[in-house]
């Protein structure tokens, strides 16, 4: 099976606009997967839905076979649990140190502490910033930060990485760096799901691409085929 | 074993937190501090203003006068069947004898007047002092003394007792109101304090939850942290209270204005009012925080 499977997904926001139409969307384990599209497409959407942040209006959606659209509020920690997030401004807490920030995660599952210990050490190497695990976020650059942010991610070992727009709020080489990383994560056999408006990156990357419009999947690009001529 | 890291963890992590956040921490503390004065000080009002209404109630005598022509065995008659009724605490028997001396005593106008009386023409009664179990009973329980054979006249301060029955009792009420009152605004000043502290906070509770920790493993360490506020907050009232009793005692020297109105002793009364304070104090912080959390989990 699929590690995402979507079948027939709409959301209607309260205020009555639509962000997704029937949308149907099967992503394979292992994959990479970018989501593109114009501003207001409903890209967003697509993935909060899929770490539970928006509930769909109707149709269903399986995560690594949890039942997303019915999951409880106070069961969601079930789904989070299973894969990482990655945000645009990192969402790192600024009060605690590199190493704190990454660790928490483990902390929250009852891990004991020299297991904890090891493993963000492995993950701060994975990403080069072992030597930063003693700095508070503010001290780094925003390309360390996010970082950090993609260790705390994967500190666990989830199957799958959301990305929203990662590069975002990075220059050209410090996002093409954070691509790198993402590269060995996926390498590592980790899924990953990134959205972003950076086709720059899209066209060097190689992967299958989604174009979403106006709330509908226009072209599902498979690996490789993908080729922006700019509009 | 888990469950006692995670425990652990959560105390470690809302210790730390109280110190990382220590300006927000603080705003809390002092509200907790300066709303707990206030408590503390109607505390020991209120239970002050009880003691003295119970000491003045248990005080309220009912003076039973005997016949003069009243013999011995009469006398324990009246005794046997005071003894019989219900709600009477206590009794003691004054002989005409006794109350003599005691009024040649107590002044020489009195003697000069009293020698010239023999046994006969005394007009000095037998009596029994007859203290009540319950001071609302104590007319009914006259009523009855004064039914039993040989008791000539029944005096307790009709009247004045039953007013200031009533009045110590709105006195009671209104005190022990005050503070219930005191207590729920504090509850709610404090729980509002720590909302703003949290609502600063929001984006760390998102992080929680983005990172798969459940809603209980959230709540837990700021349930903590309200605790911990509302300790470091009952220190200052309870340090207030403990010396600030002890000194108004000493200075009043244990009465205020007459030795008829007397303090409570200061000991173990000022350990219970700290004790109070720092439940007070814990359980307020802590239903603050669990309240304000409970918002942003959304539940």
């Amino acid at each position: 099976m699929n590690l995402i499977q979507m079948r027939h997904v709409k959301k209607q926001y309260k205020n009555g606009v639509t962000a997704i139409y029937d949308l149907d969307l099967d992503i394979e384990k292992g994959d990479f997967v970018f989501v593109i599209g114009s501003t207001g497409c409903g890209k967003s959407t697509l993935i909060k839905m899929l770490y539970r942040e928006e509930r769909p209006t109707s149709g269903s959606i399986n995560v690594g076979g949890i039942d997303v659209a019915k999951l409880k509020n106070r069961k969601v920690y079930k789904l989070r649990r299973k894969l990482g997030v990655v945000f645009q401004d990192f969402k790192l807490l600024p009060k605690s140190t590199v190493f704190e920030n990454v660790a928490f995660t483990l902390e929250v599952y009852g891990l004991p502490k020299d297991e904890i210990y090891n493993k963000v050490i492995k993950v701060l190497d994975l990403v080069g910033l072992k030597h930063k695990a003693k700095n508070y976020p503010t001290e780094l650059s925003g390309g360390e930060q996010q970082r950090v942010a993609i260790a705390r991610a994967i500190v666990n070992g989830p199957k799958l990485l959301i990305c929203d727009e990662p590069t975002g709020n990075l220059d050209e080489i410090t996002s093409m760096e954070i691509m790198e990383v993402l590269e060995a994560i996926n390498k590592l056999g980790t899924t990953i799901i990134m959205v972003t408006h950076d086709t720059e990156i899209v066209n060097r990357m190689k992967k299958r691409v989604i174009l979403l419009n106006a709330g509908r999947i226009v072209k599902d690009y498979k690996k490789g085929t993908y080729k922006h001529e700019g509009v | 074993m888990k469950a006692f890291r995670i425990l652990g963890r959560n105390i470690r992590d809302s210790f730390k937190s109280v110190f990382r956040n220590f300006s927000l921490s603080l705003a809390s503390i002092s509200c907790i501090t300066i709303t707990l004065l206030v408590v503390a000080i109607s505390i020991i009002l209120s239970v002050n203003v009880n003691n003295f209404a119970t000491l003045v109630e248990k005080d309220v005598t009912i003076v039973t006068f005997l016949d003069l022509d009243i013999t011995e065995e009469e006398i324990k008659n009246v005794e046997q069947e005071i003894n019989d009724i219900q709600g009477v605490e206590s009794y003691e028997f004054q002989s005409k004898v006794d109350i003599s001396k005691e009024m040649m005593d107590s002044s020489d106008v009195f003697k000069n007047i009293m020698e010239q009386w023999n046994q006969e023409d005394s007009p000095i009664q037998d009596t029994f002092l007859v203290k009540v179990e319950n001071i609302d009973d104590i007319g009914k329980i006259a009523k009855k003394i004064e039914k039993i054979d040989k008791v000539s006249i029944v005096k307790y301060g009709q009247g004045m007792v039953e007013q200031l029955v009533t009045i110590f009792d709105v006195v009671k009420k209104i005190s022990i109101g005050m503070v219930i009152a005191l207590i729920l605004v504090t509850a709610f000043l404090i729980s509002n304090t720590i909302k703003i502290t949290i609502f600063s906070r929001k984006r760390e509770i998102e992080i929680m939850r983005l990172v798969g920790a459940s809603n209980l493993n959230i709540k837990i360490p700021f349930i903590f942290e309200g605790l911990f506020l509302g300790l470091l907050g009952a220190i200052i009232p309870v340090i207030a209270t403990t010396y600030g009793y002890v000194a108004l005692y000493n200075s009043f020297d244990g009465q205020v204005f007459s030795p008829f109105i007397k303090l409570i002793e200061p000991e173990p009364f000022i350990y219970q009012v700290s004790g109070v304070l720092i439940v007070i104090g814990m359980l307020v912080g802590m239903f603050g925080s669990y309240r304000a959390v409970r918002k942003h989990l959304k539940i």
